[in-house]
């Protein structure tokens, strides 16, 4: 049952990647990866939280939003691409620049997350 | 973007996803049903991957996590391969591959938020040191993965025209 539930989280959670890289495009034009860095960050923040939340949500929730939406949300491949596509074109300072904020911006938005979690419980 | 001064192709995008420098995705709609209904099958396959990938390969609190690993470096392996495929090697793709392929299998099978709350994880369980090791292996692993998938397509794609001679037909 569970698969069923990763995949009502992934058919979401992939399109809002599309869509929020889209709108963030639209709207900043730069050959810095604004899109794919946003949807990373929030989709760490909301699965930091629901990790500090785990015991007290239903499997069913947290498969659906953590593992499906979550998971779908955020993405490696492309973030990994585009620093490399950075790096091809010159981009030298781009590229390390989406690695650092990827990274660091990653990990607080978890520990973020993880505090807000803890804090409500 | 603008594309290499005498390069014969046009440059390639630094969003696999989304490029609206690219004029034939600039006038695409944001919300085709057919884009987005690819993105969604695609998405759910690429996490039924990972999810499959998560039972297979478990690992205990203060481990390290292999299958979030293995599921990220494969996955970027793949798209070093999709992008030359579809950017370099391949006439006129189908508008739908690189929205499935490209956006929604291989952007749903990997997964950064997972990745960043294993190190949080291995951090809380006190071994910090894994933690950053495995930050920094997840990364570099995934670099390395992309830039071979991009050369082996390179290579094999470069080795197969050189076979099949020049696509212009003899005079």
């Amino acid at each position: 049952m569970t698969m069923v539930w990763v995949a009502l989280g992934a058919a979401l959670g992939a399109p809002a990647r599309y869509l929020t890289d889209r709108a963030v495009q639209t709207r900043h034009d730069s050959l810095f990866p604004w899109g794919t860095l946003s949807v990373n960050m929030v989709g760490s923040l909301v699965l930091g939280c629901l990790t500090a939340l785990t015991a007290h949500l239903s499997p069913t929730l947290t498969a659906t939003v953590g593992i499906g939406f979550c998971g779908a949300l955020t993405t490696y491949s492309t973030f990994s691409y585009e620093t490399l596509r950075l790096l091809e074109i010159g981009s030298r300072f781009y590229a390390v620049a989406n690695v650092a904020a990827s990274l660091l911006g990653g990990f607080g938005a978890v520990g973020l997350g993880w505090t807000v979690g803890t804090w409500v419980t | 973007m603008s594309s290499t001064a005498g390069s014969s192709r046009p440059a390639a995008p630094v969003d696999p996803d989304v490029d609206l420098h690219a004029p034939a995705q600039q006038s695409q709609r944001a919300w085709d049903p057919a884009v987005l209904g690819a993105i969604a099958v695609g998405g759910v396959l690429g996490a039924e991957a990972r999810y499959g990938m998560s039972i297979w390969l478990t690992h205990q609190p203060g481990e390290w996590p292999g299958s979030t690993w293995l599921v990220n470096t494969s996955g970027c392996f793949l798209i070093g391969v999709l992008m030359v495929v579809i950017t370099e090697l391949a006439s006129s793709p189908h508008r739908l591959v690189r929205p499935f392929l490209g956006v929604g299998i291989l952007g749903g099978y990997t997964t950064f938020s997972t990745a960043m709350v294993d190190v949080q994880q291995l951090a809380v369980a006190g071994r910090e040191g894994l933690a950053l090791g495995y930050l920094a292996a997840t990364v570099a692993a995934a670099l390395v993965a992309t830039f071979a998938g991009a050369t082996l397509a390179r290579t094999t794609g470069a080795a197969w025209t050189r076979r099949r001679g020049p696509r212009e037909p003899r005079p």
